[in-house]
């Protein structure tokens, strides 16, 4: 009897949970399937689904969608790139820093957390009139040097703390057997922290592909846009075709989702210890 | 203790790195660090000095307070950190009480209580800006087949819409949070709790004198870091009322970009220089805890 109380009260919660959680990524699917009457009709199921909507977006033939595939390859792209660059970037500093002890790398780090903790749309105002002056507005290189800006203080702290934890005893080791700073980068850091750099390229990544502002912000020729901010265009209409407009955001999150969830077991330990050190 | 390299901080060890002045592993390192040092240099340090240089002219202050929509963005704003990040904060603890459940089912569900944070904001938001559509939205749709009378005009009310935004905040980050939240209370060495059953301990009082201690640091680190980062929480606001209906919801975020996009430059800067004496005690706390 009490076992079955717990059961009901467990229920109690998690039904209203997995409601609160599916609900809006469902209706997102349930309009993709639907055409335009029947995603306005509010109905729960539409009585013919349909893939139409599918093959609108991928054959372009909508005004709004003239360019998907140049932007949905604008989108990848961009998020490689990111991913790469940050890994570079901040695999070098973490070594740097925790492993070499380079003079000055207290403080480098220092200014890292500070601009983790500068909220991303206060930066994005300084940061949009620098790329100006850059000469670098309308370019992809803007925003993918933007996303590393963002991106690396976190990959750099989330590097430096594990790197903090392999033992000392391998460098020198490697050290009385000869080794360069640059052979024991490569070949003893960079192999024992896969499992961390894993994660860390996958944040930068996943934060580069799903970034709205800033993408808005530097870019805005039809065909050098990211997706999103396609998607942000459907709005502006008056008549927007809401059914393509989540269709097409539907293909949009599917890739994050499907690398989070490939990534997942890296992605939770590395992000979670790094986050919050209590 | 470590601290900031002064050069004599290094202890001899004979076969440590500091053992000359100017080793090739220091040059290495430096080497190493430069790439991020060159992009801090272009893309912080020198956007921010030259932000705030533009935003040195008192006209911009009197001009933005004069800005009838900036007295509202800053209510709105602190309404968003204080009341939206400790619903969500709470909901999260209690939450992760649930999910460390030992269930097949619970372990599903968590799975898939994942995704709003794993999918990117834009659909998911728009979505539920449809749903909230007075006309066609499927939420008033359901009111009135339930009770027959008209839903609420979401959107197109400043408390309704702003709490409306606060929700999409919440649905979006609170798995996030619930996840580190887990990470805690796994920490906590299973003993405590079976001595705690033992001595015939309450839930309640498992949760008072066995839990709460050990979470209770990360629970504040972790409010303070969702505070900074609501401040700068554009997407919930702008992608849902798009800080309608007649500029009512907007926060400094979403109030800063407007400006920007409006091509005064000047009152962007200095409605993220009015957000400062909020932000920067709080990333002092931060940097505090974390940098030791």
């Amino acid at each position: 009897m009490k076992r079955a109380l717990t059961e009901a009260r467990l229920l109690l919660i998690g039904i209203p949970v997995a409601i609160w959680t599916l609900l809006p990524i469902y209706h997102l699917f349930l309009f993709s399937i639907s055409t335009k009457d029947e995603a306005f009709s509010g109905r729960l199921w539409p009585e013919h689904p349909t893939l139409r909507n599918f093959s609108i977006v991928f054959h372009q033939e909508h005004y709004f969608l003239n360019h998907f595939w140049e932007q949905l390859w604008n989108s990848l792209v961009i998020a490689v790139a990111v991913g790469f660059l940050t890994l570079f970037i901040a695999a070098s500093a973490a070594f740097a820093i925790s492993r070499l002890k380079t003079r000055g790398g207290r403080t480098i780090l220092n200014f890292a957390l500070f601009t983790y903790f500068i909220p991303a749309a206060f930066l994005a105002v300084p940061m949009y009139k620098a790329m100006g002056t850059y000469g670098l507005l309308n370019h992809q290189s803007a925003l993918i040097l933007a996303m590393v800006t963002i991106a690396a203080p976190y990959a750099i702290w989330v590097l430096k703390q594990a790197s903090d934890k392999l033992p000392y005893e391998l460098d020198e080791a490697a050290k009385i057997d000869g080794a360069s700073p640059l052979q024991l980068f490569r070949l003893v850091y960079l192999p024992l922290m896969a499992p961390s750099l894993v994660a860390v390229g996958t944040y930068a990544l996943l934060l580069a592909w799903n970034e709205y502002l800033y993408a808005f912000l530097l870019l805005s020729k039809d065909t050098n846009i990211t997706l999103p901010v396609a998607l942000g265009h459907f709005l502006s209409a008056d008549d927007s075709p809401w059914e393509l407009l989540m269709t097409t955001g539907l293909i949009y999150a599917l890739p994050p989702a499907a690398i989070y969830y490939t990534f997942k077991r890296y992605m939770v330990s590395g992000l979670t210890s790094g986050a919050v050190k209590s | 203790m470590s601290t900031v390299a002064l050069p004599r901080a290094e202890p001899v060890s004979p076969t440590g790195p500091g053992k000359r002045r100017w080793s090739p592993w220091q040059t290495w390192g430096a080497l190493l660090l430069a790439p991020y040092v060159i992009i801090f240099a272009v893309f912080v340090l020198y956007p921010v000095t030259y932000g705030l240089w533009l935003a040195r002219h008192p006209e911009s202050y009197t001009q933005l307070f004069d800005d009838p929509v900036f007295g509202g963005a800053v209510v709105n704003t602190l309404i968003f950190i204080v009341v939206a990040i400790n619903l969500k904060m709470l909901a999260a603890l209690f939450l992760s009480g649930f999910f460390v459940t030992a269930r097949t089912w619970i372990k599903w569900l968590s799975v898939l209580f994942i995704l709003p944070w794993a999918v990117p904001s834009i659909p998911t938001i728009l979505s539920i800006r449809f749903m909230l559509n007075p006309e066609w939205g499927v939420i008033n749709q359901l009111i009135f087949r339930l009770t027959g009378e008209d839903g609420p005009n979401w959107l197109n009310d400043r408390w309704l819409a702003l709490s409306m935004a606060m929700l999409v905040h919440v649905w979006k980050s609170l798995p996030f949070w619930t996840m580190i939240l887990i990470a805690g209370r796994l920490a906590i060495p299973n003993e405590l709790y079976e001595a705690s059953s033992v001595d015939g301990a309450t839930a309640w009082q498992k949760f008072r004198f066995v839990t709460w201690p050990s979470v209770a640091t990360l629970y504040l680190t972790s409010t303070i870091l969702s505070m900074i980062w609501t401040l700068g929480d554009f997407n919930s606001v702008y992608l849902l009322t798009g800080g309608g209906p007649a500029d009512l919801t907007h926060i400094l975020a979403t109030l800063g970009i407007r400006y920007l996009r409006l091509d005064q430059v000047d009152l962007a800067m200095a409605t993220i220089v009015c957000a400062l004496p909020i932000v920067l005690p709080l990333v002092y706390f931060m940097m505090k805890r974390l940098s030791r």
